[in-house]
């Protein structure tokens, strides 16, 4: 993988408040029960003290200076070695969509198809690959987005999603939103109704967002800074 | 063996969901997508059921997926199952210490990943991918798992190509298979 085609572009080593102390924000004046609800973080939305999350944040490994040095690398991969963690982190996803009518669930290429597949199956949605070019066989619409250094594309199968369809997008991690973006551009553009984009992680940079692209934003957890054992 | 049980109603659905697209990635490969099964939600359960039934009882506690599309079938198999899922990658995607396994293509070589301490000494393993053609890179993929001290217990495929013969390259393993296509 080149460096430059990568979502996770937070540099350095800065003080961040732990997902806990963000349980702090809905002291800030809330505009009635909507606007709680569109909180993004997991733990702010229904989620509070859940012990789940925390294990799921425990499960991450931070791998430093990958792929560039600065950068603290959030690798699900140790999650999906802990069948019961990986298991808890599908059903929050399930639990959360499965009542909301969603017809699809698209899933970023690569580690997007590693949780997107097991919640699509069990709410009874499709599943959709976002790719990038070339990968999909067939005639393909293709959606460029600009990255830290240069330029990449996403691609989607043409009739893969019907007008008028409500789309969940996953992700393992949000940092730009680039990626996310062109996403829900490429649902909009044949018609689809992008509900919600769920990513495991997200960084600072989406925090205070709350939505991308005018779309909600849903997240499991925030990135730990370094891991505390060996 | 295939598993193309006339009996299983399920395969023929299956069978008849997959797409066949023409001259791709480059003329003369009749390219077998399985994104249209993915499109019908029950065809998809019912592939990923066929997998689960026959590993459940197994002892199976890794679920090794090739990319990217054995992603797609590998993870609903692994945590079906009760088992661990370990993504087998491209070169450079894996950011910690991995382990390497160079392979043969038809013009060139390319090479798989894994990540050190995915897997430990004695796991039942199983491969997963969406097709085998000619068995080069599931052979890659065994021989990361068995480096790693893993039992590679059987590999599965929605789709065989028996024309290619990659079920000769397996040395033995098993191999195990949804539909054929010719």
């Amino acid at each position: 993988m080149e460096m430059v085609k990568t979502e996770q572009t937070v540099i350095g080593i800065e003080s961040r408040k732990k997902t806990q102390q963000n349980i702090e924000a809905p002291e800030r004046e809330v505009k009635g029960k909507e606007k709680k609800s569109r909180e993004m973080f997991a733990a702010e939305n229904g989620l509070k003290g859940d012990p789940r999350l925390e294990a799921i944040s425990e499960a991450i490994r931070v791998v430093p200076h990958f792929p560039k040095p600065g950068i603290m690398f959030q690798d699900i991969t140790t999650l999906l070695l802990n069948h019961k963690t990986f298991k808890d982190t599908v059903d929050i996803f399930v639990d959360r969509y499965r009542d909301m009518g969603i017809s699809v669930v698209a899933g970023i290429e690569a580690r997007g198809f590693m949780f997107g597949p097991p919640i699509a199956l069990a709410i009874g949605a499709k599943f959709v690959p976002l790719r990038k070019p070339r990968k999909l066989p067939g005639e393909v619409i293709s959606q460029p987005y600009v990255l830290e250094y240069g330029k990449d594309c996403l691609e989607m199968h043409v009739g893969a999603v019907q007008p008028g369809e409500r789309v969940v997008i996953i992700d393992d991690l949000v940092a730009t939103g680039g990626t996310l973006s062109a996403a829900i551009k490429l649902i909009e553009r044949v018609g689809g109704e992008v509900v919600e984009c769920a990513c495991v992680i997200g960084l600072p940079e989406v925090k205070g967002q709350q939505r991308l692209n005018g779309k909600p934003l849903y997240i499991l957890v925030e990135p730990r800074l370094i891991d505390h054992c060996c | 063996m295939s598993a193309c049980k006339e009996d299983d109603p399920r395969i023929h659905g299956i069978k008849s969901k997959i797409r066949v697209v023409p001259d791709f990635p480059k003329t003369g490969i009749m390219f077998q997508d399985i994104t249209t099964l993915l499109l019908e939600p029950k065809s998809f359960k019912d592939t990923i059921d066929l997998f689960v039934e026959r590993y459940k009882e197994k002892n199976i506690s890794v679920v090794a997926g090739i990319e990217a599309r054995g992603f797609i079938f590998g993870s609903p198999i692994a945590l079906a199952i009760g088992a661990k899922f370990v993504p087998l990658r491209k070169p450079g995607k894996l950011p910690a210490d991995v382990i390497k396994q160079d392979y043969t293509l038809e013009y060139g070589n390319d090479c798989l990943e894994m990540h050190v301490g995915a897997v430990e000494s004695g796991e039942r393993a199983l491969v997963v991918d969406d097709l085998i053609a000619t068995g080069g890179t599931l052979c890659a993929a065994m021989s990361l798992l068995e480096r790693a001290g893993a039992e590679v217990v059987e590999c599965a495929c929605v789709i065989e190509l028996p024309d290619l013969k990659g079920r000769e390259r397996l040395q033995g393993k098993p191999l195990y298979v949804l539909v054929e296509s010719h």
